[in-house]
């Protein structure tokens, strides 16, 4: 399953571990909710980069305390239908300012990348070569946006405000 | 009417070539139906039982002369010749190509027509008040509003993949057009002590098979920070509302298990928390004068209130009856608004052939100011004739089928496709609906009914509102027969309520009876000529018309 990252198709650093696996002193490692959240103060402050995989019918407060040691969090998408950790995405980059990687897993699909990218996702484990292949192209479908989100785009609300803002002022 | 710029444009064009790239891509394989469907879906297109549906959506109910003309090149060049408008301010068409919809999207957007949202998991066309910007005693046009609420739901990225389907609707009048209690929100406008406007909140009203009529979730939100607080009550549905039962995942659901208060408290606490951070949606009132100004008027004169063009035809009683039916108070001295009766005698509820949309269109550019309006009761309007104009306008009218004295009487039924076109239902509406204009075709007879609501739906699902007509009709289906259960004294309007049950479901053939014998029971039962249906079932509840109904049955 390719990584995008940063708009481009990278090599995963990170390794998913299974639940039963021994945990490595250092490494990029990749571990689910529960086996983080088992440990979480040992874990979040190990040698390797930690991040977690963190499912979407989960309080985010319980992640809240540790978000400045992470490396990643994992969103999912169990279905691309189910669209929760949209709102996840945009609490953890715009109320909880999360800078580490915000990461899409699951049923991650080309014409969901634009509405990830604007909530918040920065990594993206695309379900088809095809469709990584075509994400920078993908995510410039768009060039007007309604709503304001975390991204920082203008949106059409504001973009109009300037321009009749400069056009007050050439008169 | 609202005129796009060039943002709006750019957006909806953009939304043509995607969809074209992703019609291309189902075509070659590259997607499964199943991902293709939840794209299509979010386009408006639904998979019939002939053929691809599409539905397009009419905001808020206006149209421009221009925008009609196209809807029926439509309704020509990709369709059978005519298209359907429904109880949501949509228009669909039923035999469309999906090889051709990326063209028919194109030729849509040239006018500023889209699909966008029309069907699918998310925030759906955002409905009002089909006399808006007209409605005497209004407190300002409810679509201003309309149009920030449907550009800030377009392609939310956070909101496009909803647990289910969500629509808005909006009023500004005290006699409620828009049916707002029975939308997943629904919107009041008016003012606080302060003269301010702002919105009276209502959340988790709807149909469906577990109908509920929407609770006040808070009395005032102001109009600035209306775009933040939907956000909000948008953010806890999408978090919490129930995602393992289909039928169990609207917001009604979601606000009936966890009750009112707490709903809201969990709204207040996301609002409180989001409603001043860096990406607030706060409106300042340039932006909110910006829309404003977009929406443009027509310049009316001062006209009489009584032309001698009026006085002459009230001699004609058959423009009397019309005129007394389907013409309504202006809120400029001189003009008047037109209702428009999709519901001829024999007809399928509110569909229009491509001739009678263009004829239509070029009364209106003669008679309204170029402008039209499409209500939920599957009605058209002109909303800005000049009552000078009405006896010339009633005989083009009557020339297309577009005369029908009927509005708001008996045969005015709204109905849903049905087991005719659409694959989720369990019985036929359309035919019932015809049997009814039928039996209800004589004038006189309808008038002396006086208003009375039918709403016909075919399955559970409830698109035809059954549940909110004052006769309520609901096909089910019994041992792979059509049999049909009857309510009465449901209402859409700001006094909302809930349809009864009569009795045990009755059979396709008997439904036009029954409705005859409870019409018969409230001719009788009727305190005075003037308590209308809902009233007297009201008062005496539905045992007296069980009685009448299933007596000889």
């Amino acid at each position: 399953m390719p990584l995008v990252k940063d708009g481009k198709i990278v090599g995963d650093e990170f390794v998913h571990l299974a639940d039963d696996a021994e945990i490595p002193a250092d490494g990029a490692i990749l571990i689910s909710s529960a086996r983080f959240l088992g440990d979480a103060e040992a874990l979040s402050r190990r040698a390797g980069r930690t991040g977690v995989i963190w499912p979407n019918n989960r309080d985010l407060d319980d992640l809240v305390p540790y978000l400045d040691r992470l490396a990643v969090v994992a969103l999912v998408f169990p279905s691309f239908r189910d669209g929760r950790a949209y709102s996840q995405a945009r609490l953890l980059r715009e109320r909880h300012k999360y800078r580490g990687e915000l990461r899409a897993t699951g049923q991650v699909l080309r014409d969901q990348f634009l509405f990830m990218l604007r909530a918040g996702f920065d990594a993206f484990e695309v379900k088809k070569p095809a469709d990584a292949e075509a994400f920078a192209n993908t995510v410039k479908r768009y060039s007007v946006f309604y709503q304001p989100t975390g991204d920082g785009r203008m949106t059409a609300l504001h973009r109009r405000m300037m321009l009749r803002h400069s056009e007050s002022a050439s008169q | 009417m609202y005129a796009y710029d060039e943002l709006d444009r750019t957006l909806i064009n953009e939304r043509v070539e995607e969809f074209r790239d992703q019609v291309k891509r189902r075509l070659s394989g590259e997607l499964t139906e199943d991902e293709f469907k939840m794209l299509r879906l979010q386009n408006g297109v639904y998979l019939q039982l002939h053929a691809y549906m599409f539905r397009v959506a009419i905001p808020y109910g206006t149209l421009s002369s221009k925008q009609l003309r196209r809807l029926a090149h439509v309704a020509r060049r990709y369709d059978r010749g005519y298209g359907h408008f429904t109880t949501r301010q949509n228009i669909q068409y039923n035999w469309i190509k999906l090889a051709e919809l990326p063209d028919a999207l194109a030729d849509l957007a040239e006018v500023g027509i889209h699909a966008m949202q029309t069907s699918g998991n998310n925030t759906r066309n955002v409905t009002s008040d089909q006399w808006a910007g007209v409605a005497p005693g209004e407190i300002e046009d409810p679509r201003i509003w309309s149009e920030l609420i449907r550009q800030y739901t377009t392609l939310h990225p956070e909101f496009s993949f909803l647990p289910r389907k969500f629509k808005f609707a909006i009023t500004a009048s005290a006699h409620d057009r828009a049916a707002i209690k029975v939308h997943d929100i629904g919107l009041r406008l008016h003012r606080n002590a302060e003269g301010e406007t702002g919105f009276e909140v209502l959340v988790g009203g709807g149909l469906g098979r577990t109908p509920f009529i929407g609770k006040t979730i808070k009395p005032f939100v102001h109009g600035r920070d209306l775009l933040s607080y939907i956000e909000a009550i948008l953010r806890v549905y999408n978090q919490y509302g129930r995602r393992d039962n289909i039928y169990k995942a609207r917001i009604k659901i979601l606000v009936h298990e966890l009750g009112i208060e707490k709903f809201s408290r969990e709204v207040e606490d996301e609002w409180q928390q989001m409603r001043d951070s860096d990406t607030a949606l706060t409106l300042d009132d340039a932006m909110i004068e910006d829309i404003r100004s977009r929406f443009s008027y027509p310049a009316y004169e001062k006209l009489p209130h009584m032309p001698e063009e009026l006085k002459k035809a009230s001699a004609d009683p058959l423009f009397e009856r019309w005129r007394k039916n389907s013409v309504f108070t202006h809120k400029v001295q001189g003009y008047a608004i037109v209702t428009l009766s999709l519901k001829p005698i024999g007809g399928p509820p509110g569909d229009a052939t491509a001739d009678q949309m263009d004829t239509l269109a070029d009364l209106a550019d003669k008679y309204s100011f170029g402008e039209i309006r499409v209500g939920h009761e599957q009605n058209l309007a002109l909303p800005h004739v000049a009552r000078r104009d009405l006896p010339a306008l009633w005989a083009a009218l009557d020339k297309i089928g577009l005369a029908t004295p009927n509005v708001n009487l008996v045969s005015d039924i709204i109905a849903c496709p049905g087991l005719d076109y659409c694959s989720l239902a369990n019985a036929r509406s359309i035919p019932i609906a015809q049997e009814l204009t039928r039996r209800f075709a004589n004038h006189d007879t309808a008038d002396l009914i006086g208003r009375l609501h039918i709403n016909i739906s075919g399955c559970i699902n409830a698109c035809g509102h059954h549940h909110v007509g004052h006769i309520g009709i609901l096909g089910v289906e019994k041992n792979g027969e059509e049999f049909y259960q009857i309510t009465i004294g449901g209402r859409a309007d700001e006094n909302a309520e809930l349809g009864v049950l009569i009795g045990p479901a009755v059979p396709y053939g008997e439904v036009a009876d029954v409705v005859e014998d409870i019409v018969e029971a409230y001719l009788a039962l009727r305190a005075r000529p003037d308590e209308l249906f809902v009233d007297t079932v009201k008062r005496l509840g539905v045992e007296p018309f069980r009685e009448r109904v299933y007596a000889t049955r």
